[in-house]
Parts: C-alpha cells; sequence; structure tokens
C-alpha cells in the first residue's frame, strides 16, 4: 500500500507555511462573484411574504390583484389556508417578477387571513413559560447530595446567554434556473455536495438532475447547509417562468427572523469543593430554546466532565421563534460560559486565583496536560500573574478584569474524495466536491497537492464548488481541513505512483526509487539522477493521469492524517465603567491546538474571527423579541449589535504548533476557537466588577443591574 | 419601497414649489431611504436638496456661525471655526462612528430624522403607549411626555440647543422664520404630527450658532464605540468669569422625545466652580424628574453621567 502519511514537519516546504489566501485579492477586489452575484440577463427576481404572527392559522389567500401586476412571471402559495404558522416570518407564498421592485410590491399585494393563536417568544424567565416547558430528564453521577453536604466550600450563581442568529453578510438564498434536462442551483451553501440531492428531494426529481455551482459564499457559521423552502420555491417560481433564473436571497429582516439561531441556555448551577479549589460537585438546573423544538442541555459540566458528584436537571421551552440551526460549535459556547462562570464564581468565593483553579481542576477533564500548558501559555502572553488581582480589591472608575474560557472539539475529517489529474503538458488539476467557506480551504488543498506533488503552488489549480466534482462532506462541525487534505494527500500520492511507473525506465530505476521535489522527478539519495516535473509527464504520452484519492473517517484515524481532539484556553483582559456599565475589550489571547496545522497564517486568522465573534456575543449580540406582537425586534443591523473595529481590541492568537500535536495529524479548527471567547470575556468583566453579570451580553443596563445589587445585598 | 417622483431643484425657491402635499425633502439619504424600505415613509416626491448651493457652506456671519443646512457631518467636524470654538459640536458629529454617515448625512438631516422606535419603525406607530409600555423599552424614553415614549435621535440637537443656535427655516410663502433649536423639536400629541416644527412644506435652511465663546462639550454614553445609536447623551455650554460659573446650558439627548433642558442644574452651576463634585450634584440635579419605564431605569444613571462628564470635559478636567 502507499505511504500517505505526512511529510516530518521540518521536511515540509509547502505545508506549515505562512501563506496568503489565493482568492484573497479575488475576494477584496470585489472580482470573486459570490451566488447573491449572479446576474445574468434573464434573470428573474423572487420575493416571499411571510407571517407577521408568531402563531396563527392561514384561513385564506387572495391572489388577484398580485397576478394582476405586470412584471409578474408566477406566484406560488407555500402555507396554504389550514397551515398553522408557529413563528412570524415563516414563509406563507413567493412570487417571481422581472423587478425585485415588481415581486417586493406583488407581494404586498397578496391578501392573507389568518386566525390568530397565542404565542410565547421569551424564556428568560422559566416561571413565565408555563406549559410551554417540558421537562428533559434528570442525569445523576455519584452522590451530590452528600458531597454539598459535606462540602468546605459551596456555591450558587445564576447565569444565561440568549438566542442570537447567525447573521451571515451574505444573507441565505441562491439563484435556480429550472431548464429542460437539468437544474442549475446557485446556492449560497456550505454543502456543495449534497444540497443538489436535498434539493432534488423537495423537488421530487432524480438527484442527477441538479447541478451545483457555489465558488465563493459569504458566511455560514452552520446554517447554510439545507436546500431550504426558499431554494426550492426559487426552482418551482423558476419552472413556471419557463425556466429563467430565479434569484431569490432573504432580505435582512427574515434573514435575521427565520434563517437559523444558536439556541439560548440558562441555568441555576451549584457548584461544591474543598478550600484548596478541588471541586467535588456540581448540580444544574438549565433550560433552553431553539424554537418551536426546544432546546436540549448543552454538555455541561463542560470539559470538567469527571467532577466525581454530578446532578443535572434540563428544561426544554417551545417559543413560536425562528427554529435553530447548528452554529459555530453547536451548545459549546453556552456550556463554556455556563461552567467556566460557575468555576470563576467558586474560585472568587475561596478567595483563590481563577487560573489556579482551572489547572487543578484539569486534572478532571479529558487532557489535563494539554490544558495544563495552554493554560500557562495563555498566562504568560496575557501576563496573569502580574495583572490579576481578586475583584473585591478594584478601586477607581474604569477597573480591569482577567477571565479565563475553555474548549474542547472533535474535529475529524469529514468524508472526502479527491481526483488529481496530471496533464502530459505538467499542468495538475485538483477536483473536490468541497466548499471554502471563508476559511482558505482552497489555499490549504493547494498547498497539500504542491507538497505532495514536490510542485510550487502555482504548479497546482485547485477546483471547487461544484458537485460534478468528487463528492466531499459538508463544512460543518470542523470537519473540511482534516477530510480534504487527507483525500488531497491520497490522490496526489497515488497520481505520483503512476506518473512514477511511466517515468522509472528512463531513469533506469525501480518507481519505489522516486521522489517529487522541487518541481522534479528524482531519484533518492541521488539527487543528480533526475528529470524536471515537465520531462517526466512528457513519458506519460497523451493521456492525463488521473487518480482519486479518499478520505473514510472510520479508518482515518488509523491512517493518521488526520484526527480528532482539539483543545483551547481563551484569556480575556476587559475594562469596566462602573459609571456607565461599558465594557471594553483591552486583550483576549487564544492557545489553541488542532494537529498538523496546514497554514498557520490562515488559521490564526480563522481564530481572529472566532475571536471577534465571542467579543459580538458576549458583549453585544441578543435576538430581541417582543410578547405582545410576537416578533423579532432587532432584525436589523442597527440595533442586532455586531462588534466594529474600536469594539474588538487587540486579539493574540498562539497556535499550539508542537511536535506532539503534529503527530497526530490533521483536527478541524472553525469551532474550536469559537468557544471559550465568551466565557474569557465574561469572566473578565465579572473580575473587574467584583460582582458576576449574571446574563451576556454584557449591556450596560445589564451591568449596572449587577453592581445595584452588590450594593444592595 | 413604492415608486417616488425624483426632484433636483437648484434654488431654495424652487425646491418649495416642489414640495407640495406627498413630498418630502431628501439630503443625505441616511434615515430617509431606510424608512422608505421599511414602508413607513411613503412620499410621492423626493426634493433632493443637496444641489442647493445656498444651503451649503460654514461662514461667520455678524455675531453668528451660520452653518448650512446640507453641510455634512463630516465638513461639520473638519470646520476650523466650529473646531475652534465649538467642541460641543464636533464631538456630537463625531459620535456619529461611521465615516460612511457622516460623508453622507447631513446637520439638517440630523435634526430632521426620524426616531429609532423599533416599533415606529416596524409600523406600529410613534405613539403606541401600550406596545412600549408593555414590551422592549430599554432604549426609550426616561423623560417621556404623554404617549410620547421614543427618543429624539438627534445627535447634534442636544448641542445646538445648550449653544443657544437658531434654526432658520424657508415656508412655502417664501418667507423666512427662525426657530431657535430648544423649540424647534416637540414631542407630538397626536399619531401623524412630528416631533420637529417644521412643516411638509418648509425647508430648514440654515443653523445659526452665536459666537459669544463658552466652553462647551457633549458626552455620550454608547453600547458600543463602533456605529451606535447613545444611550444618553449631554451638552453643555458654559459662560465663566474666572474659574466660576457665570451662566450654564445642560441640555439631554436621546432621554426624551426633545432633547430635554436641564434647568434645575443650570441654576444649581451658577456660582460654581466645576469640580467632580459639583459636577456630579449638576448630573443628579438633571435627572431628578425622569420617569423612566419598565426596562430603562438604567438610562437615569447613564444620563447623570452623561452631565458630569460633559461639565468636566468642557471645564477641561479629566472626566474620567
Amino acid at each position: 500500500m502507499a505511504d500517505y502519511k505526512w511529510p516530518p514537519m521540518d521536511k515540509r516546504r509547502v505545508m506549515g507555511k505562512r501563506i496568503a489566501r489565493l482568492d484573497g485579492p479575488m475576494k477584496s477586489s470585489g472580482r470573486a462573484k459570490y451566488p447573491s452575484d449572479m446576474n445574468r440577463s434573464d434573470l428573474l427576481f423572487g420575493a416571499l411574504l411571510t407571517s407577521p404572527h408568531a402563531h396563527a392559522k392561514v384561513t385564506g389567500i387572495d391572489l388577484t390583484a398580485a397576478k394582476a401586476i405586470k412584471g409578474v412571471t408566477a406566484i406560488r402559495v407555500i402555507s396554504g389556508p389550514g397551515t398553522e404558522i408557529q413563528w412570524a416570518g415563516t414563509e406563507v407564498a413567493a412570487v417571481s417578477a422581472v423587478t425585485e421592485e415588481i415581486a417586493r410590491d406583488a407581494v404586498k399585494a397578496i391578501k392573507v387571513t389568518y386566525e390568530v393563536l397565542p404565542h410565547l417568544v421569551k424564556e428568560d424567565n422559566l416561571a413565565k413559560v408555563g406549559a410551554r416547558a417540558k421537562a428533559a430528564g434528570e442525569q445523576v453521577t455519584g452522590d451530590p447530595d452528600k458531597a454539598f453536604a459535606e462540602a468546605e466550600a459551596k456555591t450558587a450563581g445564576d447565569y444565561g446567554i440568549p438566542v442570537i442568529t447567525h447573521c451571515c453578510l451574505e444573507p441565505h438564498g441562491s439563484v435556480v434556473a429550472w431548464g429542460k434536462d437539468k437544474i442549475d442551483f446557485w446556492p449560497s451553501t456550505q454543502a456543495v455536495s449534497t444540497v443538489g440531492g436535498d434539493l432534488a428531494k423537495m423537488l421530487e426529481l432524480p438527484a442527477t438532475q441538479v447541478h451545483v455551482d457555489c465558488q465563493y459564499m459569504g458566511g455560514g457559521f452552520g446554517a447554510k447547509f439545507p436546500a431550504d423552502r426558499w431554494g426550492a420555491e426559487a426552482a418551482r417560481l423558476s419552472k413556471e417562468s419557463g425556466g429563467r433564473p430565479v434569484k431569490m436571497f432573504l432580505d435582512r429582516a427574515t434573514e435575521l427572523t427565520i434563517a437559523g439561531v444558536r439556541p439560548s441556555h440558562f441555568a441555576k448551577i451549584k457548584v461544591a469543593g474543598k478550600k484548596d479549589g478541588t471541586i467535588t460537585g456540581w448540580q444544574s438546573e438549565s433550560w433552553a430554546t431553539g424554537g418551536i423544538g426546544g432546546g436540549g442541555m448543552a454538555p455541561l459540566p463542560y470539559v470538567f466532565t469527571n467532577i466525581p458528584n454530578r446532578r443535572m436537571n434540563h428544561t426544554q421551552v417551545s417559543l413560536n421563534t425562528g427554529p435553530a440551526r447548528a452554529w459555530r460549535a453547536p451548545n459549546h459556547p453556552q456550556a463554556s460560559f455556563l461552567t467556566c462562570a460557575a468555576i470563576t464564581d467558586f474560585a472568587d468565593a475561596i478567595k483563590m486565583d481563577p487560573y489556579e483553579v482551572f489547572f487543578k481542576n484539569a486534572a478532571v477533564s479529558a487532557r489535563p496536560e494539554t490544558y495544563r500548558k495552554q493554560l500557562a501559555k495563555a498566562a504568560e502572553l496575557i501576563d496573569w500573574k502580574k495583572k490579576y488581582t481578586h475583584g473585591a480589591q478594584k478601586t477607581g472608575t474604569l477597573r480591569r478584569g482577567l477571565g479565563i474560557g475553555i474548549a474542547t472539539w472533535g474535529g475529524a475529517g469529514h468524508a472526502s474524495k479527491c481526483k488529481i489529474t496530471i496533464h502530459p503538458d505538467g499542468t495538475v488539476e485538483v477536483e473536490l466536491g468541497s466548499q471554502d467557506i471563508g476559511t482558505a480551504t482552497r489555499t490549504c488543498i493547494t498547498q497539500v497537492a504542491a507538497e505532495t506533488l514536490g510542485l510550487p503552488m502555482s504548479g497546482v489549480k485547485v477546483k471547487l464548488g461544484d458537485n460534478s466534482y468528487p463528492p466531499s462532506g459538508p463544512s460543518g462541525g470542523s470537519t473540511t481541513i482534516g477530510g480534504v487534505s487527507s483525500s488531497t494527500r491520497k490522490a496526489a500520492v497515488n497520481a505520483l505512483e503512476k506518473l512514477f511507473e511511466k517515468v522509472a525506465p528512463s531513469l533506469g530505476v525501480t518507481p519505489d526509487q522516486l521522489e517529487a521535489d522541487d518541481s522534479r522527478v528524482v531519484v533518492k539519495g541521488n539527487p543528480a539522477k533526475a528529470m524536471s516535473w515537465k520531462q517526466a509527464c512528457q513519458k506519460m504520452g497523451p493521456t492525463p493521469i488521473s487518480e482519486m484519492g479518499e478520505n473514510e473517517p472510520r479508518t482515518a484515524a488509523r491512517e493518521g492524517l488526520n484526527t480528532q481532539g482539539a483543545s483551547g484556553i481563551q484569556m480575556a483582559e476587559v475594562e469596566v465603567d462602573i459609571e456607565t456599565g461599558v465594557v471594553r475589550i483591552i486583550e483576549v489571547v487564544a492557545v489553541q491546538d488542532c494537529g498538523l496545522v496546514v497554514n498557520p497564517k490562515t488559521a490564526e486568522s480563522q481564530v481572529a474571527g472566532a475571536m471577534i465573534m465571542s467579543v459580538c456575543s458576549a458583549l453585544m449580540e441578543e435576538r430581541i423579541t417582543d410578547q405582545t406582537t410576537g416578533r423579532v425586534l432587532n432584525a436589523d443591523m442597527e440595533f442586532y449589535k455586531l462588534a466594529g473595529l474600536p469594539d474588538v481590541g487587540k486579539l493574540t492568537v498562539h497556535m499550539d504548533i508542537t511536535p506532539e500535536h503534529d503527530a497526530r495529524g490533521i483536527i478541524g479548527l472553525g469551532e474550536p476557537c469559537a468557544i471559550g471567547g465568551i466565557a474569557a470575556i465574561a469572566n473578565a468583566a465579572a473580575n473587574a466588577l467584583g460582582v458576576r453579570v449574571p446574563m451576556v451580553p454584557l449591556t450596560p443596563e445589564r451591568v449596572l443591574a449587577a453592581l445595584a445589587n452588590r450594593r444592595n445585598a | 419601497m413604492e415608486n417616488f417622483e425624483y426632484a433636483n431643484p437648484t434654488t431654495v425657491k424652487e425646491a418649495l414649489s416642489l414640495l407640495t402635499a406627498g413630498a418630502e425633502v431628501l439630503a443625505g439619504g441616511t434615515d430617509l431611504l431606510s424608512l422608505m424600505k421599511d414602508d413607513v415613509h411613503k412620499p410621492k416626491r423626493l426634493v433632493n436638496i443637496k444641489n442647493i448651493k445656498a444651503l451649503g457652506g460654514i461662514a461667520k456671519t455678524g455675531g453668528n456661525i451660520r452653518i448650512g443646512a446640507t453641510v455634512t457631518l463630516d465638513e461639520l467636524a473638519s470646520n476650523q471655526l466650529i473646531r475652534a470654538a465649538y467642541p460641543s459640536l464636533v464631538q456630537a458629529a463625531l459620535g456619529v462612528t461611521s465615516p460612511q454617515i457622516r460623508n453622507m448625512g447631513t446637520v439638517g438631516g440630523d435634526l430632521c430624522q426620524r426616531p429609532r422606535c423599533w416599533y415606529f419603525r416596524s409600523g406600529n406607530g410613534l405613539l403606541n403607549k401600550s406596545l412600549v409600555e408593555n414590551g422592549e423599552n430599554k432604549y426609550h424614553a426616561i423623560f417621556g411626555s404623554g404617549s410620547a415614549h421614543f427618543v429624539s435621535a438627534s445627535s447634534l440637537g442636544p448641542a445646538l440647543v445648550a449653544l443657544g443656535a437658531t434654526v432658520k427655516i424657508a415656508g412655502a410663502d417664501g418667507k423666512t422664520k427662525d426657530v431657535p433649536a430648544g423649540q424647534f423639536f416637540k414631542a407630538p400629541a397626536a399619531e401623524g404630527e412630528r416631533e420637529i416644527t417644521l412643516a411638509s412644506n418648509e425647508i430648514v435652511t440654515e443653523i445659526l450658532v452665536p459666537a459669544p465663546p463658552t466652553k462647551n462639550a457633549t458626552y455620550e454614553v454608547r453600547h458600543k464605540q463602533a456605529l451606535d445609536w447613545p444611550l444618553a447623551t449631554a451638552s453643555v455650554a458654559l459662560r465663566m468669569a474666572g474659574t466660576k460659573v457665570t451662566s450654564a446650558s445642560i441640555t439631554l439627548g436621546h432621554v426624551g422625545p426633545t432633547p430635554v433642558r436641564a434647568t434645575e442644574a443650570e441654576k444649581m452651576l451658577v456660582g460654581q466652580t466645576i469640580t467632580a463634585d459639583s459636577a456630579e450634584k449638576a448630573g443628579a440635579a438633571a435627572v431628578a424628574g425622569a420617569q423612566p419605564l419598565s426596562q430603562n431605569a438604567y438610562k437615569v444613571q447613564l444620563a447623570k453621567v452623561a452631565v458630569k462628564r460633559a461639565l468636566l470635559t468642557a471645564a477641561g478636567v479629566k472626566a474620567v
């Protein structure tokens, strides 16, 4: 069997190098065409009519006036009379027209009558949700009652993290053309190889009839896997409009209302332990919502999974709000915030530096030594030991504090197939039905192929974003880099073997004596005996060499190209104005391992992006619903607040690149770096204030209320 | 958005003649276009006033500084006359922390923009007392007036009121009138009424800021440092004799349907030196009459701090 293993760290020429993303200039200059940039001359525009009510039954739809509007090409009813609508923003009808304005006018002209039903859109106060609460069971390990009865120290706290949305820069949507023999589908997607089949299923067509093309996409974060109702309706509108392409993208308000949310998570948490910081008991009563389907329990206690005595109760709350979708590290940021806040409060109560408490209790995590090393590194980078003081000791109007957040994630590579073609002229094509969701997948695959084939980056052409290429899994769960790197490596090794078979006779050696290096095919141990890559490729005759490589998750760990299990520590320093409650980020530090790092530069960029998301979530981001109207009030970019550059502070990223981590193979990065930041920032604010702000985001009103509570206590 | 006519006059007279029923004035458009997209405003005609030269420019005229209505926030903040004498205006303009909006948004537009109340913007009216009182009111008024719980969105309003500026308005009959900035804003009593004293067939042509020097400053409390609406603002203008205040003008922003004058605090400061203590007391006096809603009591504290910090900044004392 061919030897696929990664070249040793010190022998890599292209992998492991800080290479700027190949499509950076295309993106920054606007030449990269996203699905929402598709503007064919015969394009039609689609628009959705959505429900203004959070819970209602459709009783009638009158399309007469809309149909009479000149320029309307098709109208489709999505939620016909009798349909029970469970959240505001639900799609009721769709229109296509020759201009966007006409499509929107036609939507307004559709008359829908509803029987309005009672709704619930808020869950922060569990006592007020009534029958919408559903107990999700109790989990008990050890003897928590005894642990709490005998504990030297106990703390109890309330914590909450609200529903937030994905807020993709490019909203959800697609352009679709229903052709005679096939459907051309240009979705903004995280799932090039599977989204076509999804659309075909919704349209009851063979999967072979859908061609997917998505070269660039403007953010998904877990919300852009399916073809979606609006994709299928765009296709049907196209069919009813004679096959003209229909562009249907959600507007910002709809995007923030129905295109996916991260579930909330609230918990009353009790921690028991010894005065030396050892945690012996955990009890949590949590509740969560992700919309009508409720919300499952986050993995509590997080990371510190082996606290010996634990009791967890969870309640799911069903709301009439837009449904949950995977949100970068599903349930982990919530779990990290709840757990790290409770542990920090325990440390505060026993007057111990939380660093020491985290360090000590790493013993009850799955990877004690990794976390301890990362804690030490992060502390060094943020100068923890010099800066940390207990919250109660702080004075002045502007108070600084430090906090810790912790992360764990799997991140093994997904199923992926790669085809590499070496042409007789020496050019190389790499084809995968994968996608670059902004993480530099294109660049990293190019690095792997170039490394393996002994070529420069420019010697390899990577093609993605098309479902006619060999299939790769969706980009979710940090599975892409492991999957596509492994399949590319194997395809490249397989292609080289074929090339060596053709070349070996000319060099008078056997194929196994050859290697590819520096754009040459060389006899191992005899660098003088070689031929250029171009000369070597001429030996293959007129037919290109084309070989496949496959990453198969069940056997990948054995092969060692990719594996799972990433750990990360983030620390934050914040400054709180105790008169205004405004929290400012001074610095966030991330120490993150992800096994073998293909490209440290783009990896750091990905971590920095995740840290910015954490700043948003910790300080600003929150979906605000109105109980009376049942609607989202801040479905815009004005009051759905995200950090701007002045809000971000200094970001310090340390990729934990060591021979030990490298030897594990590639591990995904997207999720793990998006977990610990919220906890770190919230804990830093608690340290600055000397009091816990129970709920993020840390808005001025919440910070001031926490300070007032402390004064009144 | 509904269809509309677009008119491009080059004189005020022509513009006024175009402001027939259903027409609206377009300057920077940073607010109006979003109102139109949300179907909150449905003008039949937009009258673009940016090509009217007479409405531009900043200059000394007599005892005043004249600021044309179409002067952008960026022009205002970078103008030497303004920078030399009116830090409160510069600070207020720079509080709009988006270069794009400062480049497009105008002084007149800042005064005439509609409130950001999310119930208003989602088509539930400006005076929907019940929705606001029973709903999400953390950004609403602590100095409400009747059913008006929204807050004035103007960034420059509090500073102009504190500086004693005058708003010049041209009317359909060709006549102009001078309205003190403090009277330009009003709390509407009925749905459909505007929150400014500008009729639909009138245009703000210029702002006159009195020249006598004062120590002045604006302090905004914003949740975000990047573009974000202030949670509370205070603008102050102080006349001084040595270190003693001879007269004070203090105006709060984003806490009521109009900029709110803090007359008690103003009186209290006369004869005083501005210190952390006197500024703190003035802040407390400024919010004494506040009547917060269910979720916005924190804004009382923010308004108080804004007054204190604006006073200290104006007096050249470190505010934080």
